[in-house]
Formats: C-alpha cells, structure tokens, sequence
C-alpha cells in the first residue's frame, strides 16, 4: 500500500462509525482502489486548476471548437457532483451522459473511460466520495453557438463513439493487455497524442501518431524509430514516466502535467506494461528521410545560431547533459512531422517537470525577444538535420503562427 | 502597528546559502518555516536567461544583483578619531540582494579553514608564545577542524565541489593541497580542466619546490547530481561568474542546488521583497517573540516565531542584531561588549607579468578555474623570525577576460586613445595575473557599531564600519608580495608588475566581498555573540548563521565556512535544541 492510499484507508477508517454497512475495511481498500484509478485515468489533471483545491474545477481546455472548463468534481452538492448517483456516474463514465441526462463533450474523454470495468468505476465514486466538498462554481461550456448545444453531442457519439469494454487479444501476454487496456482505457493517452477528425474524434487509424494540441505537438508515442518511442528501451520509457526524465528528454509543458498528476504515481508493473504495449506499436519504420545537405542556406545559418545560442547548454554536438539539458541528437522529439513544440521551446521557453526523483525542473530559456522567425526556423531546420536526425525544414510562418 | 501574522515554527532573515541550507535542514526535521528575504525572487529559469545572463554592463558595471546603497548602506572610516560618512556606492565590497544571496554571483572558490585558522590564538601562543600576538585580538572560534569536517563534506556534496583532495584520512594526496586538514573522501567532483595561465604558473611554483594545487571550484567540472537528486552541469568556461547569475546551472548557488526540492515542500514559504526590520524581544530580552518587516507596499507585520535565524549577510546580521538589541554593543575604548567586535576582512595583493607572445586566451575562464599555493597560507610556514602572523594563499585563478572591464595595459600606457588601442590589443592575450589572499587578523580598532548622525530610508541608525588594515597583515602582505614577485621573476615573461597592499584601506575601490566578523562565535559569552553552534548567548532562541562568526579571516575566500557553519548550526537544532527549545546549548 502506498502512503497515499494508507492515509485514505485510514481516514476511511474514522469514518466508519457512520457508515451504513458492515464491510469496513472492504470499504476502505474500494476507496484506496479508487484513488489509484483516479491516479490511472488522471481525474486531476483536467478538473485541479493551478494551485486550486483537489478536482474543483480546471483551467480552461482549448479545443478546436471552443474553450471547455472541466468542473467541480467534488462532493459539493451545489456546485459539484454531490447530488449524482453511482448510477449518473456510471453513465457519465462510459456514456457520457451526466445527472439530469445532460450531455458530456468528449474532451472528457468518456470513449476511453467506457472501457472501464465497472467495479473500477465503482471504486473511482467510492474514492471520489471521500474527498473535502468545495464550493466552487465551473460554468463548463464556454464555447460558441451551436457547439454550445450539449444536445448536438448525440448525433457526435452516433458518428465517433462505440461504447465497448475493452478486449484483450489472446495472443498478447497479460502484460501487453494490461498495457494496452491503459493506454486505450483509463490512461487516455490518445486524447492528446491521436489525431482528430474534423469532428474531432480519434483518426483510428493513425493512433498515437502525434497531434496538435493547445499550441503544442503531443509527439508520436508509437514504435516508429525516428519518430516514436521505438529507439527508447522499455527501462528508459518507463524511466520517462516515472519521473519524467530520461537520458534522452525531459518532460515539460501538457505531458509534465500529465507525469506529475497521474504517470509518476503510477506502479512499475503499469508502466513496464505501458512500455510494453507501446513498443508494438505502429510501422517498424518508416521511409528514412534524407536529411537535408549541411550546404543548403539554411542549415549553415542555422548551424551558426546554434553555436551561439543553443551550444553551451546542450552541446557542440547536440549531445546534452544527463537529467539537465535534453539531447538534440538521434532525437524522435526533434525529428516530429510538426515543429510547433520546437518552435515553441525557442520562442516562449519552459520548465521541465518536477517530480520527488527528478526535483531539478531546468528550464529552457525564452530565446524569441533575439531571434526573429527565420533565425528560429533555421536553427531548427538544423537541429532537425544534424546528428542523425533527418526532417523537413521549419519555414518562418510556423514560428510566426506560434508567436500569434 | 505593525499587523500581527499567524506564528511559525522558525523565521529566517535572509534566503542565501545558510537561510536556504537551514531552511531544508529544519523543514526536513518537520517545523514550519518562513524565510523573510528583502531582495527579489530569483531563479535560473527566470532571470539567468543564457541570452542576456552574460551582459556585463547590466551586472559586472552597473551591478543589477546587488545591493544599492539607496536600500541600506553604511557609514566608513579608517580609525575612531575620524568622522564616519555613507558609502554613497559600494565599491569595496558588493553585499548582495535577493534570493540566494551574494551566493549568486560569488566566484565559486571554496576552501576549508584549518584546525590552526580555528585555533589561531591558541595555536600562535602556543607555537610562538603569546608575546607574538601584540596587539592582535584573534580569538579561537570554539570549534576544531575535526569538528567542522562533516559539516564541510555536506556543503561540499552539496555544492558538487571540484578539485583534489591533498590529504585524506591522513594521507597525502600527490596533486593535492598537502597543507589541508585530513578530509574523510575527495571532493564530488575531479578538478576543472586548466587553462594557459594556471599552468603557466604552477609549473614555475613547483620548479621552485612549492606546492601548487587545482583551486577547489564550484564550478563543475562534470555533470553531477547531488544529494538532494539536483542536477547540475558542466561548467562552459564562460568567464562570468562573479557578478553574475549563471545560466547553464554549472555554479552551485541556493538556486541551483537546494531551491528546486525546498520550495516544493508544504512547510516552507519565502515572503520576498520584504525587511526585516527588528527582531522583537521579550520585556526580558532574553527571548525573541518573532521580526518586525516591512513589504513592497510599505505595511509593517508582526511574524511569532518560535525560533529566529539571522542568515543574512554577515554585516547585516550584526546591524539588525544591534537594531534589536540582542547583546550590547562593542566599545573598543573599553573593550567591553560582544556585538561589533573582531571586524575583519581579506589583505590582498596582486601581481601582472606581461609576455610577448603568450595568447593565454583569457576569456577561456571561469571564477574558481586556477591553481592556488598555500605554502605561505596561514600557519603552514614557520612564523619564528618573522614580524607577522597569519598569511596568504596565492591563487592564479584567472576569471575573465570580459571586454568592458579586462584590458590590462602595464603602467605608463597613455589612458585612452589610439596608443592605449594598441596596448590593449597587444596586452590582452598577454598578461598574467595572479594574487594573494590575505588573512585579516582583528585589532580592537576594527570594529562595527551604530552610525550616530546617518539613518536609512526606515528612519533606523546606519551601521558604522570603522576598519583600516592591521599593521602586522602589512608586513604578512609584504612578504607574500616578495614572494610573488619572485614565482612572476621566473615566468619569463617581459615586465613584472606588484601591486602592494598599503595601509589605508579605500572603500572606494574594489577589493573583496569577505566582510568577517561583528557577531563572533566563541566559547566566552563576555567576548563573543554567538556560542560554537552560532546561538546567541544573550537570546537563546535566535541564531547567527554567516561570515559574521568569523572571529578573524583567514587567508581564503569564506563561503565553504560559511556553508559548513549552517550545517552545524542545522544539527545542534535538530539533535539537541528542538528537545529543549529555548535553553543554551553551552553553559559557560
């Protein structure tokens, strides 16, 4: 038992004598049990603001339709889901559909979460049950007419969304399924990094590929070895999870988050079969670009500002320092089909993750206020073909649209 | 009136190298603790951007990490017959400002002090006979080296320190310093790689049968994790380093060694851009009830606090001591009181041998990369037939080659126009420097008290530093410069030229930011203010963490003390205080 999950057992514990029924302890191990599924489905994540109290309300969402702001999902019976039935709950979770019948947008990513058995649902609501109302009014839908209407969300779940539990495949060991019951499941990995349709549910058939997401790039996570996690031991990929650090990168932006929330509070068994499932993923390789000639404009100018301003830190060769500054070489996060991340790292900067084993949170430094779009996009243009990376140039208008 | 705050467990003056050390060690001992900082927040992320960190006339010349006086300076004299004025800039020395102290733009140097800097009353009497001291009032800090030996292997481990250890377990080490005490392992990290200048050097000072060794350096020589899982990095050789934030987290500073794991803990919090104006005493003075700050807005509140630490800057502590009353203040007339007493600082000199071809490339640098001699440092050498006591380490540590500052013409080049062009462009590649740090060794002149005339903004008394250089640290410097002047003799170069320390110390040139002394630690609660775990006699419940312990400075650069001593101070309050709060850990 975690300690986490020992404190709640034991505030379970006080609780008992105005339980209902019987099975203390039972009780106690469902609300333990149920506080892991919130680790597993990241509950925290989308409905904890910044600094704000536990799983009351979110920051905003942007999707490609509008602004979303995950709500209150305390016990408050105002302002939260204090007046929901284990029922509601279930129904929200694998049908989105909430108390009342109202419609859930999928940016509550209920097609992944209807792949949950229900004693696990059970035990997210027995957990759920447990944490400190708030009062804390989230007017979720923000966004414009006529998404606004929830009831649109009907014809939506007609068109994109299945709801069936998940099937192992027997071929696979017990490990792959529970990996990629997870990855499909609770863990809703494709919510960030699966592309959307123009309807904006998943394109099934490039999952996990890499997508767009709130002015990042969600990267490729599958096997593909330029691209993916494929040129990643399953030791370093869980390494990556569980700490959000590496050898290779370091976690910073929607993925910190998600590692901070929910992956680095995750067992070692979910993340090796995390791993595991992804290493199977996806093409063994695809076409091998050329990268691009070391006497094209671009990449000399680039080769150039990156002497200048990118070498100290992570080497004359892209190299990197350990848990410090992230390898540029032989690097799938380098060579992404979209640079918005890159650009997005040169131009505003940010902070790596802090976890309780990886606590130094570098930082990359705001390099736009002396770079101008073409001088970023060259030095990422050369970046992205050095070092056995090879990848399309990054021209000046996706900088500019990121500066926008 | 001030408005009155809910209490903490501890409050700490200052979030330098000691607030923030003391801060982790007693948060990981489970108190609530508050650190009160009246500078800005700073981290590396946010304010030592890589593309503007190395702008040297935003930090090196106009100084934008440090102290302004308009926030609080002090008045200076040369002796009590003279009237004290305000500093209207610091020049001599540079306090610093904000989070992480003058521990942010420090150089990086980090010695251990000897069992004989501990002892140096006792070891010189003994050795020589007290007849030797004349009118020197050292003292003996209450501590030995073996007791400081865990301490300075902490703040060395968590610093990532590097160089070669020169005696370990009692064995020396070739390479090393054969003058240091017995250390129990090596440093962290291997020394840094050595440039041109420091090779130069140590091959001339071993052809002459002395003992040089790489610097012990805070700038790493590798990537490195420390104790607390920090990570930091290779030093670049960049040559900013003093003056300046780094920017690539290869110089250990609070930022890049304990603030990422402090701040995330639930029982630590830092108010910035807030003074602390006064620590409150009880009626009886003998118990501190909390700090009186002031915030940006210019509200005043009353902090309850269980426990005080003063870990500002070592001047400082003794003026907001003296501002609170805690102890009285020293009169040298009649040598009586214990706050302000033993002021010391760094005797320095230098000397610049000019070559003609020798392209020593001196922006290659950084601010502890060089080799230093300590066969003339302290009591290493035998003081018998000499007029002096104390001496000086020699450090070639080159630590820039920066384009506003560096352009090193020898004497008699015209000051500006074309002639002077020529001169630097030809000198630039082509002088070595290299310098002796002084021991400061206390006279009952030097000394700090409260200005009676000159008021900051608070309408509080400025402090008063009344400081010239002792006559024996002359003579221990005159020697020394003889010294260097014959290792500069043998270098081969085209002209030698010393510069001397002479009596007169100007506070309107830079020297050294090694202010010692004012709150010293001791076993004699009539001649010192804080006792060997830096607790204050006169107020059981406040500790004094910093410099300001110093009870005179010996011939080496003060932060690896410095460390040590909050580490010291962080174990006698966690294993013997926190069980009896309140009470004096020595009985004198």
């Amino acid at each position: 038992m975690n300690p986490a999950t020992f404190l709640l057992a034991l505030a379970a514990a006080a609780l008992a004598p105005t339980a209902a029924f019987a099975g203390d302890v039972d009780q106690a191990d469902r609300i333990g049990r149920g506080a892991y599924q919130a680790v597993l489905g990241d509950c925290a994540g989308c409905h904890t603001a910044p600094g704000g109290a536990p799983f009351a309300g979110g920051a905003p969402i942007a999707t490609p339709f509008g602004t979303l702001i995950p709500p209150n999902i305390t016990p408050d019976r105002d302002t939260g889901i204090g007046d929901w039935s284990l029922d509601d709950f279930r129904s929200a979770m694998t049908r989105g559909v909430g108390h009342d019948g109202i419609r859930l947008y999928p940016a509550m990513p209920y097609p992944n979460y209807a792949k949950m058995p229900e004693p696990d649902i059970d035990d997210l609501w027995a957990f759920l049950g447990t944490i400190a109302p708030v009062k804390n009014d989230v007017d979720a839908n923000q966004l414009p007419f006529p998404f606004s209407i929830r009831t649109l969300m009907i014809g939506w779940n007609l068109l994109e969304f299945t709801p069936k539990p998940f099937a192992p495949d027997a071929a696979q060991s017990a490990e792959w399924n529970r990996g990629a019951y997870l990855v499909q499941g609770p863990a809703h990995c494709g919510a960030c990094h699966t592309p959307k349709t123009i309807f904006g549910g998943d394109d099934a058939g490039k999952a996990l590929t890499g997508a767009s997401l709130q002015g990042w790039w969600a990267p490729d996570i599958t096997a593909a070895p330029t691209t993916g996690v494929g040129s990643w031991s399953k030791e370093e990929l869980v390494a990556y999870l569980a700490t959000g650090v590496n050898g290779h990168t370091i976690a910073s932006g929607p993925m910190a988050e998600a590692i901070a929330a929910s992956t680095s509070k995750m067992t070692p068994e979910d993340l090796g079969a995390i791993a595991t499932y992804l290493k199977t993923l996806g093409p063994s390789d695809a076409a091998r670009p050329t990268p691009l000639a070391a006497s094209d404009p671009a990449m000399k100018h680039g080769a150039a500002i990156y002497v200048d301003n990118c070498s100290a830190c992570h080497g004359g060769r892209g190299e990197g320092s350990k848990d410090l500054f992230p390898a540029l070489a032989s690097s799938p996060i380098v060579a992404q089909a979209d640079a918005t991340t890159l650009a997005r790292m040169v131009v505003i900067g940010s902070q790596g993750v802090h976890t309780a084993a990886k606590p130094t949170t570098p930082a990359m430094p705001s390099l736009g206020w002396r770079l101008d779009d073409a001088a970023v996009a060259d030095v990422l243009t050369f970046v992205r073909n050095s070092w056995g990376n090879a990848a399309a140039r990054v021209t000046p208008g996706t900088v500019a649209k990121l500066r926008n | 009136m001030a408005k009155i705050l809910p209490r903490k467990d501890v409050v700490i003056v200052g979030l330098g190298w000691s607030g923030a050390i003391l801060a982790h060690e007693l948060t990981d001992a489970g108190l609530d603790v508050l650190a009160i900082e009246r500078g800005p927040w700073r981290d590396t992320a946010r304010d030592f951007n890589i593309g503007y960190a190395q702008d040297e006339l935003r930090y090196a010349i106009r100084r934008d990490l440090f102290l302004q006086p308009a926030t609080e300076t002090m008045t200076v004299r040369n002796s009590d017959a003279e009237r004290a004025l305000p500093m209207r800039d610091y020049a001599s020395f540079l306090p610093g400002n904000g989070v992480g102290g003058a521990g942010v733009h420090w150089n990086g140097q980090t010695w251990r002090f000897w069992n004989s800097d501990f002892r140096t009353r006792s070891n010189i009497v003994e050795r020589y006979g007290a007849a030797k001291l004349g009118e020197l009032t050292v003292r003996d800090w209450g501590v030995t080296g073996a007791d400081m030996e865990s301490a300075y292997d902490r703040f060395e481990a968590l610093a990532g320190i590097s160089g070669t250890a020169g005696n370990v377990g009692g064995t020396i080490r070739p390479g090393g310093n054969p003058f240091e005490d017995p250390r129990a392992r090596d440093y962290p990290n291997p020394p840094m790689k050595m440039t041109k200048a420091p090779i130069l050097f140590a091959e001339t000072a071993m052809a002459m049968g002395l003992h040089p060794f790489p610097c012990p350096s805070a700038n790493l020589s590798q990537p490195y994790v420390n104790p607390l899982g920090i990570a930091m990095g290779q030093c670049t050789f960049c040559g900013f380093c003093e003056r300046f934030g780094c920017a690539n987290y290869s110089k250990a500073s609070a930022q890049t060694t304990i603030l990422p794991v402090l701040m995330k803990k639930p029982n630590f919090e830092v108010r910035t851009d807030s003074e602390v104006l006064h620590v409150d005493l009880d009626p009886s003075k003998t118990f501190a009830r909390g700090v009186t700050y002031v915030d940006t807005s210019g509200e005043t509140w009353f902090q309850p606090a269980d426990l005080v630490l003063l870990c500002a800057y070592g001047l400082h502590n003794v003026r907001l001591m003296m501002l609170s009353g805690i102890g009285t203040i020293y009169d040298p007339a009649t040598d009586v009181g214990t706050v302000g007493r033993n002021y010391c600082y760094q005797t320095n000199a230098g000397v610049t041998v000019y070559f003609d071809d020798a392209t020593l490339n001196p922006f290659i640098a950084a601010g502890a990369l060089g080799q230093t001699v300590d066969d003339y440092n302290g009591d290493a050498f035998d003081h018998s037939a000499l007029d002096f006591v104390g001496g000086a380490g020699i450090n070639c540590v080159p630590t820039n080659g920066r384009p506003i500052a560096f352009h090193p013409t020898p004497p008699g080049t015209p000051r500006w126009g074309a002639d002077w062009k020529k001169a630097v462009a030809k000198n630039y590649s082509n002088a070595l420097s290299f310098g002796s740090q002084g021991s400061s060794y206390a006279i009952r002149g030097n000394h700090l008290d409260l200005d009676p005339t000159y008021t900051d903004r608070f309408g509080r008394p400025l402090m008063r530093m009344t400081f010239d250089f002792a006559d024996n640290d002359i003579r221990m410097s005159a020697w020394v410069s003889d010294r260097m002047e014959a290792i500069a003799g043998r270098m081969g170069g085209r002209q030698v030229v010393s510069d001397r320390r002479k009596k007169g110390w100007d506070s309107t040139v830079y020297q050294s930011t090694h202010n010692t002394g004012g709150a010293i630690m001791g076993t004699d609660p009539k001649a010192s203010a804080v006792n060997p775990f830096l607790q204050s006699w006169d107020v059981p419940n406040v500790f004094v963490v910093g410099a300001s312990a110093f009870p005179q400075n010996p011939g080496k650069n003060p932060t690896g003390t410095v460390g040590a001593l909050a580490f010291r101070a962080a174990d006698a309050i966690r294993r013997q205080y926190l069980a009896n709060p309140g009470k004096p850990l020595v009985t004198p």
